[in-house]
């Protein structure tokens, strides 16, 4: 490697931190935004507008905001983690007081002419900050009650938050970051099965808390036939989109399930059905390839940081892709209820396209400052 | 400088380990998503391939064309024009309001076009077309698709529309199309009539033969929302039948010119074939409002005319016969063998019988009346006398030989049958005896007797020929001929029939006949005639005593119906012709003189001679 050993003496220039990002990552991240931009101009007719250019703005200036954050030394992210974290909770608190209802869910307040959805802020913040508190913490320490007590509540209180929203698909990805970043920090076996038993044991519980939307969606999620025409038409007409595109699909353009608005939400949500229904299992088999190789190059990221917050950074961003892309092609696939969770570098969507490439910029960061060595008493608040 | 972490080598270790699990797990997932591919793409891929195809095949059916209506020379009387209109998808604009802003910069906008459009807007789902102008003319047309990337959201479209080129000329033997209302489903199951929008026939030809003329519907398969992104294929159905009319309608636009605005009936029509020529109803109204959307105003205009545009007079007005009745007693007379050469009848005026006096119309009486006199002067007296000596019921069946008393079965529907009475019909209907006065009553063509202009235009028809032709009005529907009778002869004698047309060319062409004024000149050209009075209101004793008042002093609804009944040329009769014009006895019998320059231009233009777009003669 040309590039300068990171532990040594002086920092990295700009451009060499640009040449140190892993540009095979890069390269993954664009093939699959532009199967995204192929999936929208097809869904579109045949045309650009109105998703595919927009959409393509949007990953464009995805990628100035993943360089720009990739060049932040991993330090300051260290220092910017709590703060980044009680933002987005003051934000999560002033949506709840102030937010505005958006498809029966509060879910974003307006600022001016943005419209900011704290929810996907929290996620990244949530990960920055755990993986702050755990960086500091031995591993023989973290199942002690008295440190647990803090990322747990640093994980529950916000997905409370996020749930009451109502958002329990992102309150879920909240709850599963959090987890398995405590996970991978060591929490001991002897805290983790006790709490895997009392989940399966709170669910009928859990089910008295859920909105009627919510338990409308398993409802019909475990017979989608007993509503074919209302809650369960995503489902049915998903898994006939898919389907119907058997081995090698029925060709670009071609697709006549999502061409012909059979599919609400086919540009955001449903997006992998138009892939599926043009490009059959071939296509759609690739794109997990793609997805994994993702995620296989988060992980050996994670591996080579010499910092515990690094490590822990990296993996929790790798955790949260995956996540997204765990549940949104579970739900198209029908395997589990409808739950609004976009297919990430796919969906049509400003807020999520940058917030997965911000956390990619996380990931690029952790990448080029792998060597980077950070005491544990690590700097102030700031 | 952070110094070298010890305690992070056990984390590192930690790290990796569950690193190392999650990737099993996270390759777990993706293996159990690729599973889920397999089974809906691989396994189920059949199952899902046709209920996609299933899925968006949704059928919506296409309006056919409707057939034309066509005169006898091929002339388009109702057809199917191109409506250029423009519509807005209010799902693809913006703002519908602004939009229409856009396209009232263009083109002009009327505030009642926008309030309608705005309104359907509002009433329907997002994605239903609104059509915001309609009927554009070409030029506007053009205008608005120079301007199309100026007008956000704006769709032109080419629609079609029944269109009717002469008006209100043919009003009555076309008819006309409106929507489909709630009583028009009842016996048609046809699912064209659901159609929103869609129009079928209400009246005349139009209604008669709306099946013909509808065509079948053609499929077109869409997405399940009824939303048109795209036609997946398209039966485009079975146009409609053309229907080709007797009609010659450049001697439709001289009749219903001639008519005028007067309250009036008149037909023409071949004495050989019973082809139609001419059939109108005035004052008429312009078939294309009720197609386009009648206002209220107009409406109430057209029904509370004391005229009756809406009504066809020709078929559904009924008016006692008046003297044109009395040919008709003529002939019954002939053929009963009483009113025979040398049978002549004294008219002084009047003829009691019993206790009751009848009066001639004309007060000094006629004299000694032979038949041909009678019906040249019309005198009532010699009438009351012959129809006396032969009975109602010979009077009424020589009546129902010339057509008088029952529906011709002309194709137009709500054709009235009138009566012709006879004892038996008395009995039947008001449950007393036929009395001999009104047998009297009778032979001058009032009392009981109604009879509908179309009939006493084949009356008039039958006496020319000597034969029971019938009126009709269509020759073809599409490729197929309509049936045509071979018209045999009424069994009236020769000799009556001769006597009956020559006394009714004394009325027209010998001097002091009923009709010698306004009679037609032109060698080769003359016309027979029987002019008719009807009266439609009681004279009292007191008025005869005083002097009948005169028509023109009465108000129009009380005064007499003027008619007369006429064939052309006297030798060798072609056309024959009615007219019944309501409150119209006036002194210069201007329905005579209509008469006359009607079968004069008929006879002169002699429509059965030119090429029709049918061969007439044939079969």
């Amino acid at each position: 490697m040309n590039a300068p050993y990171i532990g040594a003496r002086r920092a990295l220039t700009i451009r060499e931190k640009l040449l140190a990002i892993d540009w095979r990552v890069v390269i993954l991240i664009t093939i699959i935004a532009c199967i995204g931009f192929t999936m929208l101009y097809s869904i579109a007719g045949g045309r650009l507008s109105p998703w595919a250019s927009a959409q393509i703005t949007r990953f464009g200036v995805g990628l100035v905001l993943m360089a720009g954050a990739a060049c932040v030394d991993i330090r300051w992210w260290l220092r910017l983690a709590y703060p980044a974290y009680a933002i987005s909770f003051l934000l999560l608190i002033a949506v709840e007081v102030a937010g505005h209802v958006g498809l029966g869910a509060q879910r974003w307040i307006e600022l001016g002419p943005l419209q900011i959805q704290p929810s996907e802020f929290m996620k990244l913040s949530l990960v920055l900050a755990l993986a702050r508190y755990l960086h500091s913490q031995n591993v023989e320490d973290i199942s002690n009650p008295r440190t647990l007590a803090v990322p747990l509540a640093m994980i529950f209180v916000p997905a409370a938050l996020v749930l009451v929203q109502p958002n329990l698909g992102t309150a879920t990805i909240l709850v599963a970051d959090g987890c398995g970043l405590l996970f991978l920090a060591g929490l001991s076996w002897w805290w983790i099965a006790p709490a895997i038993a009392g989940v399966a044991a709170a669910v009928p519980i859990a089910w008295q808390f859920l909105h009627d939307y919510q338990k409308r969606r398993v409802m019909t999620f475990l017979n989608p036939s007993s509503d074919a025409l209302g809650a369960g038409w995503n489902i049915t007409q998903a898994k006939i989109a898919i389907g119907s595109g058997g081995l090698t699909g029925k060709g670009f353009l071609q697709g006549t399930q999502s061409r012909l608005d059979f599919l609400p939400e086919k540009e955001t949500d449903f997006i992998f059905t138009t892939l599926g229904e043009e490009f059959g299992f071939i296509g759609s088999m690739m794109l997990l390839a793609l997805f994994m190789a993702v995620i296989f190059f988060g992980i050996r990221i994670a591996m080579a940081s010499r910092s515990q917050f690094g490590r822990l950074l990296a993996m929790g961003v790798t955790l949260n892709f995956f996540f997204y892309i765990m549940i949104n092609g579970a739900m198209v696939m029908g395997l589990i209820p409808v739950v609004g969770i976009p297919m990430p570098l796919l969906s049509y969507g400003g807020t999520a396209m940058l917030s997965v490439m911000f956390g990619f910029g996380l990931l690029m960061s952790v990448h080029v400052h792998r060597r980077v060595e950070i005491p544990r008493r690590a700097g102030g608040l700031l | 400088m952070a110094l070298f972490d010890l305690k992070d080598k056990s984390r590192y270790a930690t790290f990796s380990r569950r690193a190392f699990l999650l990737t099993g797990g996270m390759t777990g997932v993706f293996a159990a998503l690729a599973a889920r591919l397999y089974q809906l793409q691989i396994v189920d891929g059949r199952d899902f391939l046709t209920a996609a195809d299933a899925n968006r095949v949704n059928q919506r059916l296409v309006a056919p064309a409707r057939g034309r209506i066509l005169d006898r020379f091929g002339i388009e009387l109702a057809n199917d024009r191109r409506n250029y209109r423009v519509l807005i998808i209010p799902e693809q604009v913006s703002s519908v309001r602004q939009s229409i802003d856009a396209l009232a910069r263009v083109v002009s906008v009327a505030p009642q076009q926008r309030e309608k459009a705005l309104r359907l807007v509002a009433q329907n789902k997002p994605f239903i077309p609104v059509a915001v102008l309609e009927n554009l003319s070409w030029e506007d047309f053009a205008r608005i698709n120079v301007n199309l990337p100026y007008l956000p959201g704006v769709q032109p479209d080419v629609g079609e529309t029944r269109d009717y080129p002469f008006a209100d000329e043919l009003s009555h033997v076309l008819g006309y199309v409106a929507v489909v209302g709630p009583d028009d489903k009842r016996d048609d199951g046809d699912m064209l009539l659901n159609l929103p929008g869609f129009r079928i026939g209400k009246r005349g030809i139009e209604k008669k033969f709306d099946r013909d003329i509808r065509g079948q519907a053609g499929i077109a398969r869409e997405d399940a929302y009824g939303r048109v992104i795209r036609e997946l294929n398209r039966q485009p159905g079975v146009p409609g039948k053309d229907v080709y009319l007797t009609i010659d309608r450049q001697l439709q636009k001289f009749v219903s010119d001639r008519l005028g605005t007067e309250s009036t009936a008149c037909a023409v029509m071949d004495v050989e074939n019973g082809d139609v020529l001419a059939l109108a109803s005035t004052p008429s109204f312009d078939p294309n409002l009720f197609n386009i959307g009648i206002t209220s105003a107009q409406w109430r205009a057209l029904t509370s005319d004391d005229h009756t545009p809406l009504m066809n007079k020709v078929l559904s007005g009924v008016y006692p016969p008046g003297s044109t009745f009395k040919p008709a007693v003529a002939l019954a007379g002939v053929e009963a063998g009483i009113a025979v050469p040398g049978y002549s009848v004294f008219c002084s005026g009047g003829l009691t019988l019993g206790n009751h006096e009848f009066h001639c119309w004309k007060r000094g009486g006629h004299g000694q009346v032979d038949l041909h006199k009678a019906i040249q002067q019309s005198c009532d007296v010699f009438f009351y006398e012959t129809a006396r000596r032969i009975g109602i019921d010979a009077i009424a069946a020589a009546a129902r030989k010339l057509g008088l008393g029952a529906p011709t079965g002309i194709e137009i529907p709500g054709e009235r049958a009138g009566t012709i009475p006879d004892a038996e019909w008395k009995e039947a209907t008001y449950g007393v005896p036929w009395q001999q006065g009104e047998t009297l009553v009778a032979g001058i063509g009032q009392g009981y007797v109604l009879v509908t202009p179309i009939q006493l235009c084949t009356q008039a028809a039958r006496i020319a020929s000597g034969k029971n032709v019938s009126p009709r009005m269509v020759y073809a529907v599409g490729e197929e001929r309509q049936p045509r009778g071979d018209f045999e002869p009424l069994g009236f004698s020769d000799d009556a029939l001769a006597a009956v047309r020559s006394g009714m060319s004394a009325v027209a062409n010998e001097a002091g006949g009923t009709a010698y004024a306004w009679r037609i000149p032109d060698a080769g050209f003359e016309m027979a005639g029987k002019t008719g009075t009807a009266q439609v209101r009681v004279i009292t004793k007191e008025e005869r005593l005083h002097g009948v008042q005169k028509n023109e002093n009465l108000p129009w609804n009380l005064r007499d119906h003027a008619l007369f009944i006429a064939f052309a040329p006297i030798d060798k009769p072609r056309y024959a012709c009615a007219i019944v014009m309501e409150h119209g006895a006036v002194a210069d019998h201007p329905h005579v003189q209509m008469v006359r320059d009607i079968l004069l231009f008929t006879q002169k233009r002699d429509p059965r001679k030119l090429p029709a777009a049918y061969p007439v003669t044939s079969a």
